[in-house]
């Protein structure tokens, strides 16, 4: 057991899969020397040597696209893409190619690759270094995607997406890189939780808020504050994305009859919207009043100064808890 | 500011014959070049002029399948076949090819059923052969994102190390003049080029990308363009048999030993439309066609094969039948292709279970199945 940041979790699960599989890589812009601009790939290249860390030229579709040959040929990379706004370069070969490649072949082909995006606001940062772009990636079928919220789940869950046969949007949340906790290194990994398995992370009776990546969190804390208040909020991590854990979100808001879904990415047609439409269809006798929705604005990510008031912050999710309960 | 030069480039220098590497000339006589010697027996000629008419021919069919409502769509390859027969021929076994959807020839060299590709233009998959078993990846119709795949590919290999031992493969990909355009192709020469990938890169310069003919995509020679990636180009004539197959050889085979990547330029042309629903009268002009008939590559081998008495009216004549047989035979199997079943749109989407998919699945087969029980 030891105490490891988000960031470090990472690494150190990166580590694992690359020491357990020869054919993993690593590559990226910068990933090799520097060790990310993240430092989450810290020390790998001086470990693995250059042919397993390699530090690309500076182009993301040529990152994915190079990756999809590399995986063709066996090998299983994972790719960083520096900063969520970068993505869209390479979103072509992510949607059109990566993502189909394996039924074009009628399943004849694989393609485990990893494709590492650092995302969300909270760092203070400039334009297009703040985005939350997941629902651009789950509408794709084909990819899997999934979004870790704390150092264990890192740990675990970055080898469990090595490990898969399909390909992986894997979101790594920037604003809680540095947020620590125990993880057993030496465990078990069949004791892990499955990678497409939600987490109930703090359990309650009267809500359900819904969050993933860097809202958990931040749901948590409003959990706590409701607490304070008399209300027991149970707070889900999705972890999974695409596929989704209905059936541990289903289970808690026919209990709880009250959902808010929290993400920082715009509500409108936002990843949110599905998570109400299918609660609507499966609990809808047992809701006390419709699902509500927490997140960004139908707007471009702000400047950083005003960053937090378009983060979903404590104030925020209560005031849609008190309207779930006004209803 | 002028009309010209909002359209662009009209100082754009034009050489009238572009310098380029030939072993046979448009009248069926062979030179030699001091850089690809190519020594071929009269069998090999034969077998090479085999593949050229065969494949002309699968294509010809598939146009008129296509015209008959068969097909949904079909790229044709005429005037292409030389470039493509020269490539493919050089490819050996351990080699990969990444073509794009015009690679019907190329193809046809990795042996695979011809009518695995009209299935996928008649809308029964998207794909439908193993790649590995052929060293033959699936078609790909974004245009350029193929040469990345064949750029990490190659990297692969070179990361398994076996380049310069026998059982090194080298890698081409195929693409078009349009391609070259395209931010993939330049990164992938880019990716390519620093990490000394072991890849061809085998533009098929056909002059016309769509309607936008090659001012539209280049003001220098495409062939040029690898020296500013820094590494070597070559021009081949892309209705030279010979002259691909050579300049393909010789370049897979610095491949294979670590020398790195090389772009081949194959200068040919799209007689035909760019698919079945491209009107290229719209376009270009009949002259030009003309003129590009003149070079024909399979009457020039043919040419070749009468002058050095290679072949008698015989060996046509059964060519001719072989070419027959196989395409009636394909019209055949193509007509008697039947539709997939709906369910299995669900098939290899994904490799580990997907519980979500799955229950969209299970949904519709349970709402198919309603329909056979109200038939009853």
């Amino acid at each position: 057991m030891s105490t490891l940041t988000l960031g470090k979790a990472l690494n150190t699960g990166l580590r694992k899969a690359m020491e357990n599989d020869p054919k993993v890589l690593v590559m990226g812009e910068d990933v090799g020397k520097l060790g990310g601009v993240f430092r989450i790939t810290d020390g790998l290249q001086k470990d693995f040597g250059e042919e397993r860390v390699i530090d690309t030229p500076l182009a993301e579709s040529g990152i994915v696209g190079t990756a999809i040959g590399l995986a063709l040929r066996g090998y299983r990379p994972v790719v960083e893409i520096q900063f969520d706004g970068f993505v869209f370069p390479a979103a072509d070969q992510i949607i059109t190619q990566l993502a189909k490649m394996r039924m074009r072949s009628l399943g004849a082909l694989e393609l485990p690759v990893v494709v590492r995006i650092p995302c969300g606001g909270g760092i203070g940062a400039v334009e297009h270094h703040s985005e939350s772009p997941e629902a651009y990636f789950t509408h794709t079928a084909g990819l899997r995607v999934v979004a870790c919220s704390n150092p264990l789940d890192a740990y675990s869950m970055i080898q469990q997406s090595i490990a898969s046969p399909d390909p992986v949007v894997f979101f790594e949340p920037k604003r809680r890189y540095w947020d620590k906790a125990e993880v057993d290194t030496d465990a078990d990994p069949a004791d892990w939780t499955p990678l497409h398995r939600a987490a109930v992370v703090r359990p309650g009776e009267h809500a359900t808020l819904l969050a993933y990546g860097p809202a958990v969190k931040t749901c948590l804390e409003a959990a706590g504050a409701a607490a304070e208040e008399g209300r027991e909020l149970e707070v889900i991590d999705l972890r999974s994305l695409n596929p989704l854990d209905i059936g541990t979100v289903t289970d808690s808001v026919n209990r709880t009859g009250r959902c808010v879904v929290v993400h920082e990415a715009p509500v409108f047609n936002g990843y949110g919207a599905e998570l109400a439409a299918r609660i609507t269809e499966k609990c809808f006798y047992r809701l006390e009043s419709p699902v509500l929705r927490v997140g960004g604005f139908s707007t471009p990510y702000p400047p950083s100064r005003i960053e937090d008031h378009y983060l979903p912050d404590l104030d925020r999710i209560l005031d849609a808890v008190d309207r779930t309960f006004a209803w | 500011m002028t009309i010209d030069s909002v359209r662009g480039a009209p100082d754009t220098p034009k050489a009238a014959e572009p310098e380029l590497v030939q072993l046979l000339t448009p009248e069926g006589e062979r030179i030699e070049h001091p850089d690809y010697p190519l020594d071929l027996g009269a069998e090999d000629v034969r077998g090479l002029y085999r593949d050229l008419v065969i494949v002309r021919r699968i294509d010809q069919e598939a146009v008129a399948l296509t015209r008959q409502g068969e097909l949904g769509l079909w790229a044709s390859l005429l005037g292409q076949e030389a470039a493509q027969i020269g490539s493919g021929r050089a490819a050996s076994a351990n080699d990969m090819v990444f073509p794009t959807y015009r690679e019907h020839g190329v193809a046809w060299c990795r042996d695979v059923e011809p009518l695995k590709l009209l299935g996928m233009f008649r809308g029964i998959n998207h794909g439908g052969w193993d790649p590995k078993e052929h060293g033959f990846h699936l078609y790909t119709v974004v245009i350029g994102s193929q040469t990345l795949h064949a750029t990490g590919y190659a990297m692969g290999v070179q990361r398994d190390g076996v380049l310069g031992t026998p059982s090194a493969g080298a890698t081409i990909a195929y693409f078009g003049d349009g391609a070259t355009s395209q931010g993939d192709v330049n990164e992938s020469f880019v990716f390519a080029s620093v990490f000394n990938a072991p890849i061809v890169f085998f533009c098929q310069n056909n002059q016309w990308a769509i309607s936008e003919p090659l001012e539209r995509q280049s003001r220098i020679p495409l062939y040029k363009r690898a020296q500013g990636f820094g590494f070597p180009g070559i021009r081949v004539d892309g209705n030279d048999v010979f002259a691909c197959l050579a300049v393909t050889k010789k370049a897979l085979e610095n491949a294979r030993t670590g020398q790195g990547p090389t772009l081949v330029e194959a200068y040919t042309y799209r007689m035909g439309a760019h698919t079945t629903t491209d009107d290229p009268t719209r376009y270009r002009l009949k002259a030009e066609e003309e003129a590009w008939k003149l070079k024909d590559p399979i009457e020039r081998v043919k040419a070749y094969l009468v002058r050095g008495d290679m072949a008698d009216a015989g060996f046509f004549q059964k060519v001719e039948d072989e070419a027959k047989q196989i395409t009636r035979e394909l019209r055949e199997a193509c007509l008697a292709l039947p539709d997939p079943e709906p369910l299995s749109m669900f098939d290899h989407v994904y490799g580990e279970e997907h519980p979500l998919m799955t229950e969209e699945q299970e949904q519709f087969a349970a709402y198919l199945a309603s329909f056979e029980e109200e038939a009853k």
